[in-house]
C-alpha cells in the first residue's frame, strides 16, 4: 500500500514537472527569440529564424531602427511622464478618498461607495469617443495631461485601499491626533499615509504597469510624433517602413520590454503577493 | 473622547472625496453622457465637433445593429474570448490543484508563479507585434520550428488562414492571462478554512475527491468573479487583434473595439456610429459589471459580518467550556 502511494507520488511529480517546465518554455521562449534576434541581422534571421545564439548586429539594428520613425527615447520619456504622474495621482487620491470613506460618518458615504463599486468595472474604452471629442474641443489632444488627470478618479484603487484600510487603520490614533491639535489633513498626510505604504506600493505597481501599457487612449489622443508613448512607438513597427527590417523590429520590441522586465523581476515578490491580495478581496 | 463627539467631522468625509468626485464627473461621467449623445447625432468627419440631432434618433443604432462588420466583430469577440477562457480556466484550475495540494508539495512554486504571470505585465502592443513576427511567412521562428520538427515540409502561411489567425489571438490571450487566473484561484484556495480539508481527510477523501468536493464548491464566488471580469476584459479586446493582424485576414480577428476604432478614427471618421456601437457595448458591459457588483457587495459585507459573529460565538463557547 505504502509502496504504491510513493510510486504514485513520484509519477505524479514527474508528470507535473514535465508540464510545468513545458509551460515555462512557452512563457519564456517568445521573449528569448525576440532578444536573440534583436542581435542578428535580417539576413541571418531569414536564413534561420529560430536560433538561440546571439550575433553581432545589435548596433546596426539600432541604427536602422532609430533611423526611421521609431524613437525609443522620446517614447520612454513620454511614457515615464504619464505613468509616474498618473500613478502618483492614483495612489494619493485613492488613499485620500478611501480614508474619507472610512474615517468619517457622513450621510452620502454608503451611496458614494456603492457608486464606486458599480463603475469599477466599466472600462474607459467604451466612452472614448466622447472623451476624445471633449478633449478636442478644449484643445487637450496632444497634451499629456489628458492622460494624467483622469487618474485622480481610480475606482478600483479606492476599493482596494478601502479594503486594506478597514482592518489596519487604528481609529484611536485619529482621536489622539485630534487631542494633540492636529488638523484632519495633517493627520492624513503624516499618520495615515505611512500606515498605508504597503497598499500604496502594491496599487502603485499595478497602476504604473496599466498606464505604461495603455494603447487605446494615447493612440486616439496623441497625433504628434513628439508626444508618442512607448506602445504607440511599438505600433509603428507594424508599419510598412519596417516591413523587411526583421532585426530592427525585434530590437524595437526588446527595448520596450526591457524596462518592464527590470521592474517585474526586481519586484516580482511584491507583484505576485499583490495579485493574490487583489483576488482575495475580489 | 466623548467630548469630541460633539464636534462633527462628517464634513471631512465630503472634503476628502471632492477630488475623486470632480475628476470622475469631468473625465468619466461627462464623456459617457457625451458619447451617448453623439450616438443620436450626425457627427462625423475629421476635426468636426458640431453636430445636429438626427430626425430618426435611433438611426445610428439601427445601422450598427444591421452592419455586417459589427455582427462579425461581435461574433469574433465572443468566439475568441470563449476559445481563450475555457483552456485558461482549465489550466489555471489544474495548476491551482497542484500548487495547493496538501499531499505532495512541488518545489520551485515561487519560480513558476513568477514565470507564468510574467506575460501579463508585458505591453500587449509589443506582444501582438512579436507574435506577428513569430508567425510570418515564409520564414519565421514558428515556421522554422515546425519544419525542423518535421511536422511540415513546406512553410505554412499561418496568417492568411482565418481560423488560424483567430486561434493565435485566442492563444495570446490565454497565454497572457492563465497565470493571473491561477494566482487569483490559489489565493482563493488559501482562504478556505483548513478545517474543512481536515474533516474531509478524516472521512478518507483522496486528493482528487477533495479538489472536486471541497475546493471547487468553495471557490464558486471567485470562479464567477473570474468568469465575469474575464468576459468584460474580453469584450474590450483591442491591442492584440488590432496590432496582430489589423483585424484581418478578411475580418477574422476584427473585434468590437477594433471595429469602433476603425469607424471613428479612420475612413470617414464616423464618430456618431462609433458612439452608437460604444453604447451598445457599454450596455452589455454594464450588465455584466452589475453582476460583479452584487457578488462582491454580498461577499464583502456578509463575509465580514459572518466572521465577526462566528468569532464571538466561538469565544463565548470557549469561555463557557472553560468555566464548567
Amino acid at each position: 500500500m505504502r509502496k504504491s502511494t510513493t510510486f504514485g507520488r513520484v509519477s505524479f511529480k514527474t508528470i507535473a514537472y514535465i508540464i510545468l517546465i513545458f509551460l515555462t518554455i512557452v512563457s519564456l521562449l517568445p521573449f528569448i527569440i525576440m532578444l536573440v534576434n534583436s542581435t542578428r541581422s535580417t539576413f541571418e534571421i531569414q536564413q534561420r529564424s529560430l536560433s538561440l545564439l546571439p550575433s553581432t548586429f545589435l548596433m546596426s539594428n539600432f541604427e536602422v531602427l532609430t533611423g526611421k520613425t521609431f524613437d525609443p527615447i522620446v517614447g520612454f520619456i513620454n511614457s515615464s511622464i504619464i505613468s509616474v504622474s498618473a500613478t502618483a495621482l492614483t495612489i494619493y487620491f485613492s488613499a485620500l478618498t478611501a480614508f474619507g470613506l472610512i474615517a468619517y460618518n457622513w450621510k452620502m458615504r454608503q451611496a458614494f461607495f456603492s457608486v464606486i463599486m458599480a463603475i469599477m468595472m466599466i472600462p474607459a474604452q467604451v466612452t472614448s469617443i466622447g472623451f476624445y471629442q471633449f478633449m478636442y474641443r478644449i484643445g487637450m489632444t496632444n497634451n499629456l495631461l489628458a492622460l494624467i488627470l483622469p487618474a485622480i478618479a481610480a475606482p478600483a484603487a479606492v476599493f482596494f485601499m478601502r479594503q486594506f484600510m478597514l482592518p489596519t487603520l487604528p481609529m484611536d490614533i485619529l482621536d489622539s491626533a485630534r487631542i494633540d491639535g492636529a488638523g484632519e489633513f495633517y493627520t492624513f498626510n503624516r499618520i495615515v499615509i505611512p500606515i498605508m505604504k504597503p497598499a500604496m506600493a502594491t496599487q502603485g505597481i499595478f497602476s504604473f504597469v496599466a498606464s505604461w501599457n495603455n494603447l487605446f487612449l494615447p493612440l486616439i489622443l496623441l497625433t504628434s510624433n513628439s508626444k508618442y508613448t512607448m506602445p504607440i512607438m511599438v505600433s509603428l513597427l507594424r508599419g510598412d517602413i519596417y516591413k523587411t527590417e526583421y532585426g530592427a523590429v525585434y530590437l524595437g520590441l526588446s527595448l520596450t520590454v526591457l524596462p518592464l522586465f527590470i521592474v517585474y523581476f526586481s519586484l516580482s515578490k511584491y507583484i505576485i503577493a499583490g495579485v493574490a491580495l487583489g483576488g482575495v478581496k475580489g | 473622547m466623548r467630548s469630541h463627539k460633539g464636534i462633527s467631522y462628517a464634513k471631512y468625509g465630503y472634503i476628502f472625496s471632492i477630488p475623486f468626485l470632480v475628476a470622475f464627473l469631468i473625465f468619466s461621467l461627462y464623456p459617457t453622457i457625451y458619447t451617448a449623445i453623439i450616438g443620436f447625432t450626425d457627427l462625423k468627419g475629421l476635426g468636426k465637433t458640431d453636430f445636429k440631432f438626427l430626425e430618426d434618433p435611433l438611426q445610428n443604432f439601427k445601422l450598427i445593429i444591421n452592419n455586417p462588420s459589427f455582427k462579425i466583430s461581435l461574433k469574433n469577440t465572443v468566439h475568441i474570448w470563449i476559445m481563450n477562457f475555457i483552456p485558461q480556466i482549465g489550466l489555471a484550475l489544474l495548476l491551482t490543484a497542484w500548487f495547493t495540494s496538501r499531499g505532495s508539495k512541488l518545489a520551485g512554486q515561487g519560480f513558476f508563479k513568477v514565470v507564468f504571470y510574467m506575460p501579463n505585465i508585458i505591453t500587449a502592443a509589443t506582444i501582438a507585434i512579436l507574435f506577428n513576427s513569430l508567425f510570418q511567412y515564409p520564414m519565421s521562428p514558428a515556421n522554422d520550428l515546425i519544419q525542423r520538427l518535421g511536422i511540415v515540409d513546406e512553410p505554412f502561411n499561418f496568417l492568411v488562414k482565418k481560423n488560424v489567425a483567430r486561434y493565435i489571438v485566442a492563444f495570446i490571450q490565454f497565454w497572457q492571462w492563465y497565470g493571473y487566473t491561477m494566482l487569483i484561484l490559489i489565493s482563493g484556495v488559501l482562504g478556505i478554512s483548513p478545517e474543512i480539508y481536515e474533516a474531509a481527510e478524516c472521512d478518507g477523501a483522496n486528493s482528487v475527491q477533495m479538489f472536486f468536493l471541497v475546493t471547487i464548491p468553495n471557490l464558486k464566488t471567485i470562479l464567477l468573479y473570474t468568469l465575469i471580469t474575464s468576459m468584460i476584459g474580453g469584450l474590450n479586446m483591442f491591442d492584440i487583434p488590432r496590432l496582430f493582424m489589423m483585424g484581418g485576414p478578411d475580418n477574422a480577428t476584427l473585434t468590437t473595439n477594433v471595429f469602433i476604432y476603425n469607424q471613428a478614427f479612420s475612413g470617414s471618421y464616423m464618430y456618431n456610429r462609433a458612439s452608437a456601437a460604444s453604447m451598445i457595448m457599454f450596455a452589455i458591459i454594464a450588465f455584466f459589471s452589475m453582476i460583479v457588483f452584487f457578488i462582491m457587495r454580498d461577499k464583502d459585507e456578509v463575509a465580514a459580518r459572518k466572521s465577526r459573529k462566528q468569532m464571538l460565538k466561538e469565544y463565548k463557547k470557549a469561555m463557557k467550556e472553560a468555566k464548567s
